[in-house]
């Protein structure tokens, strides 16, 4: 066993080396600009990317043609928000979606709003899941897009996605997901989940980073965006630039390997989640974030209370994951994710995400739990609220001077 | 990002880690911080008839640095006098663990402590209470 142990498979994930393998013609044997249709080399790359796109669609049960190459998930959020924002707004102005949504899709949102669009943010119950009734209450007639995400990249939680889109279509609305943490981890059908555009990458997925795709449904309804960078009209026109081949053919290998072996993959990595979680739960005051019945099968988040993030993760030195704390940050906020469950700064400043991996192995995720049971019995012994809470003492009741 | 070679020292290896009784008269005790901002800091001095500090412990809630700026602030503080430790700085902390910006906030509670516990101690033994001690947040 090697250490550090590599525990933050929701921020990226390693590449498979069969990846590797089959991107490195591309880079130098394969050379190519696949948009060059007068020689053998442009060919070559061209037959590379069609192959990557088959290999791609195949995953989410979609048709080649509806596959958009990008620089990833970020660059795909922001094509469909703003891209459908300007080619429908003959027909409404108003965008939903909800306030545990990655960055990309939020930050896309506000930009919507800069330029006159009306936007709901949906809050989420407290176990991180949106409410269905309060989505339909908010649809107008001026609701152009859904933007809900597939699954929380902080915590896990699996959101409804065949119920949203439902009601999305209800009302004359196009559904979008960013699924960048469930392609490639648990099924994804754009038909049967009832898809207009999804966003994903392929660093999530054992590929390399920025490559990623949008996906872009053309029948029932056929849906355009509006292209946000002018060029060459690359993939169809909605995104000019020359296409990153070798990427390219990663984030293909990439989705074959998954849709072969995902199901025994998340299989395997919910048993060692769950043996995690439930020896870390097994310390006293640690509370596990989100639901746990709609979650992905790798992810878990839990709150160590009385000790604070950052300097948990300084004492699991050999373990390599995140924490909603914020202390790193200039801001000085926690996680905005774990806030809007209603947890309390304390417990949001407390949390750690264990993020297992295709490669993670059970002889890692004990050594895990021995280190981060470790840490946190030492974290408490220095920690003045543990004393206190050990006391007996409300700490509610006691007035912090804020700073 | 990295912790100094020092942080990692008083981090992994820290320095007075304890409770003295906070209902005695000789004992001084500072609670800053909140919770809610990610650092609570509780520090305590003994202090003998001369006013000189004999003995110190922390508990610290918060990152490495917050830890490491109180386990060096007990230890500056034994055998100092209330007087002397009252000029102890936030900065003289910043650069003797050489913490970045973003963690000079620690140092400035590891001061805000020592200074709520030296008023701690001043008050309960009639000693006029210190201006800054009040806050300065």
């Amino acid at each position: 066993m090697n250490l550090p142990i590599y525990l933050d498979n929701n921020a990226t994930t390693p590449m498979d080396p069969r990846v590797l393998e089959a991107m490195l013609p591309y880079f130098n044997a394969k050379f190519g600009n696949a948009a060059s249709r007068n020689h053998a080399f442009g060919w070559a790359a061209e037959e590379g990317v069609d192959y990557a796109r088959e290999q791609v669609a195949k995953l989410i049960g979609a048709n080649e043609k509806e596959i958009i190459f990008t620089s990833g998930a970020t660059e795909s959020d922001n094509l469909a928000i703003k891209g459908v924002f300007e080619m429908y707004k003959e027909k409404g102005n108003h965008i939903i979606t909800c306030v545990t949504e990655h960055k990309a899709v939020l930050d896309a949102c506000k930009h919507i709003e800069k330029l006159g669009g009306s936007v709901t943010y949906l809050p989420v119950k407290s176990d991180g899941l949106i409410d269905l009734a309060e989505l339909e209450a908010a649809m107008t007639e001026k609701t152009i897009l859904v933007s809900i995400m597939h699954a929380n990249n902080e915590i896990g939680v699996i959101q409804p996605i065949k119920e949203i889109s439902a009601i999305a279509h209800k009302y004359g609305a196009l559904y979008m997901s960013d699924s960048t943490q469930t392609v490639g981890k648990i099924p994804v059908d754009v038909n049967a989940d009832g898809i207009d555009l999804m966003a994903f990458t392929a660093h999530k997925m054992y590929g390399p980073k920025g490559v990623g795709a949008l996906y872009v449904r053309r029948k029932n309804p056929r849906v355009k965006v509006t292209a946000q960078m002018d060029g060459g009209g690359h993939e169809r026109g909605m995104r000019s630039g020359t296409l990153n081949v070798p990427g390219i053919v990663g984030l293909g290998k990439a989705c074959e390997l998954c849709r072969l072996e995902m199901g025994e993959d998340a299989k395997r990595l919910s048993k060692l989640r769950d043996k995690l979680q439930v020896s870390l739960t097994e310390l006293e005051e640690s509370y596990v974030n989100g639901n746990v019945e709609h979650r992905l099968p790798h992810v878990a988040n839990i709150s160590f209370k009385y000790v604070e993030g950052e300097g948990l993760m300084m004492a699991m030195k050999d373990l390599a994951v995140s924490s909603g704390s914020a202390c790193t940050s200039a801001s000085l906020e926690p996680s905005y994710v774990l806030k809007s469950l209603g947890l309390s700064d304390d417990l949001a400043h407390s949390s750690i995400r264990f993020g297992l991996g295709r490669f993670t192995t059970e002889e890692e995720v004990d050594f895990a739990i021995k280190q981060t049971k470790h840490a946190v019995n030492h974290l408490r012994d220095l920690s003045p609220l543990w004393e206190m809470f050990k006391e007996g003492i409300d700490l509610d009741k006691i007035e912090w001077a804020e700073h | 990002m990295a912790y100094s070679e020092k942080v990692i020292d008083h981090y992994t290896h820290p320095r007075n880690v304890g409770t003295l009784d906070k209902s005695s008269s000789k004992v001084g005790t500072g609670l800053v911080g909140a919770p809610e901002c990610g650092d609570v800091m509780r520090l305590q001095i003994e202090v003998d008839d001369k006013h000189m500090i004999t003995d110190a412990k922390f508990k610290t809630f918060g990152c490495g640095s917050a830890i490491a700026s109180s386990s060096l602030a007990t230890e500056w503080l034994k055998g100092k006098s209330i007087d002397d430790a009252m000029k102890i700085d936030n900065m003289d902390i910043v650069e003797e663990l050489a913490l970045p910006p973003v963690k000079i906030h620690c140092s400035v509670l590891a001061e805000d402590a020592i200074k709520a516990a030296i008023n701690d101690y001043r008050v309960k033994n009639g000693m006029e209470a210190l201006e800054s001690a009040k806050s300065h947040h």
